[in-house]
């Protein structure tokens, strides 16, 4: 799959760096390059400066044949609009988006965009770990 | 009316401002709890702290009653998702976005917000008109049909200078409707009109069809 991440935050860059190892094409874009350190010394695919929202860094990056996109960045709205632009105008087939309020979530879930948020899925997370038996952490 | 503003900066102040002295009903979100502060001082209480993207902070200021909801901060990400956010959660009618980045003009109506202003595309026409080179000048939009009321000037070295109108291939949808020369009273073109040096005209036009207007009246 060819695949466009945008944020290269620690998210962002385990994210391209699991995809690259099991052999997809991924391009991620930050529109700080230092960000890039972040990525693992093994990791083949493309790092591309620049912003997420703007229509000719997406294409740049590729977007037009992208089959999933990413918005990883840490603002919700950059997000839900770079999540917009990718799935309305370019018609990216899977658009995937973090969204820190879960309130907002459930309105662009209902735009037709896969919106997920951390602050829910970890809340959840660590209520069910104090509920179930304390256990070894292989890692 | 009802009328919820997003953004209590410059020109969410002076706008909830001229909108108050037009009778309006209006509340102002604002994240800055000092420029919250100024702006209750100023105007009475009609500036509530909080973030105008959020579900919460909307259904606090009444947004399901609003007849017109406007977002006018300095970020356009947040202008488009707080638009969206009062358009699907609280089927407000009419939202009104700025934008900053004119790039983004052509996406938010994709997107569905019915009117987005460019701030930094009226500035850049306003400071154009003034330069004296310039030769096209937008002077407004005609947004549903996609066409543009534009104003032209024939510098003193242009081909066409003593040609008649009907000898200028005008391009697709672009007709001039009054013709303003230097010295004389404004006119209506005909057929036979001569183009004079320093001539302004105002022209009717697309976007897409302004370079090949400004192309056909200089003859260059």
């Amino acid at each position: 799959m060819k695949i466009v991440i945008m944020g290269c935050g620690r998210v962002g860059a385990r994210l391209a760096g699991l995809l690259d190892i099991e052999g997809h094409s991924v391009t991620i874009m930050d529109t700080d390059a230092y960000s890039f350190r972040r990525l693992s010394p093994e990791f083949g695919g493309t790092a591309l400066v620049g912003d997420g929202m703007d229509e000719e860094s997406l294409r740049k990056a590729g977007i037009g044949e992208a089959d999933a996109f990413f918005s990883l960045t840490q603002g919700d709205n950059r997000n839900v609009m770079a999540a917009q632009i990718a799935r309305n105008i370019f018609r990216v087939p899977r658009v995937l988006c973090r969204v820190y309020d879960p309130l907002r979530r459930e309105l662009f879930n209902s735009l037709g965009i896969e919106a997920f948020s951390p602050t829910t899925i970890f809340a959840q997370m660590l209520k069910e770990k104090l509920e179930a038996e304390p256990e070894e952490e292989s890692k | 009316m009802y009328i919820i503003v997003i953004g209590g900066g410059k020109v969410g102040y002076y706008l909830a401002r001229t909108l108050l002295g037009e009778g309006h009903e209006i509340v102002v979100v604002e994240k800055d709890p000092a420029r919250t502060e100024f702006i209750c001082n100023e105007l009475g209480s009609v500036c509530i702290r909080g973030d105008g993207c959020e579900v919460a902070t909307l259904t606090e200021v009444g947004t399901g009653r609003a007849e017109m909801f406007i977002a006018v901060t300095g970020d356009d990400e947040d202008n488009l998702i707080a638009c969206q956010v009062a358009k699907h959660k609280f089927n407000v009618p009419r939202t009104v976005a700025r934008i900053n980045n004119p790039k983004n003009e052509a996406i938010f109506k994709e997107l569905g917000i019915d009117v987005a202003v460019s701030s930094t595309n009226i500035i850049l026409e306003s400071i154009q008109e003034e330069v004296p080179t310039h030769s096209l000048t937008h002077l407004l939009d005609i947004r549903d049909k996609g066409l543009e009321i534009v104003e032209l000037k024939i510098p003193a070295d242009a081909k066409t200078v003593g040609k008649k109108i009907k000898d200028i291939h005008l391009p697709p949808k672009s007709r001039l409707f009054l013709i303003i020369p230097k010295q004389e009273k404004p006119r209506l073109p005909t057929a036979s009109t001569v183009l004079q040096a320093e001539d302004q005209i105002i022209a009717v036009t697309t976007p897409e069809s302004e370079e090949a207007l400004r192309t056909a009246l200089r003859g260059s």
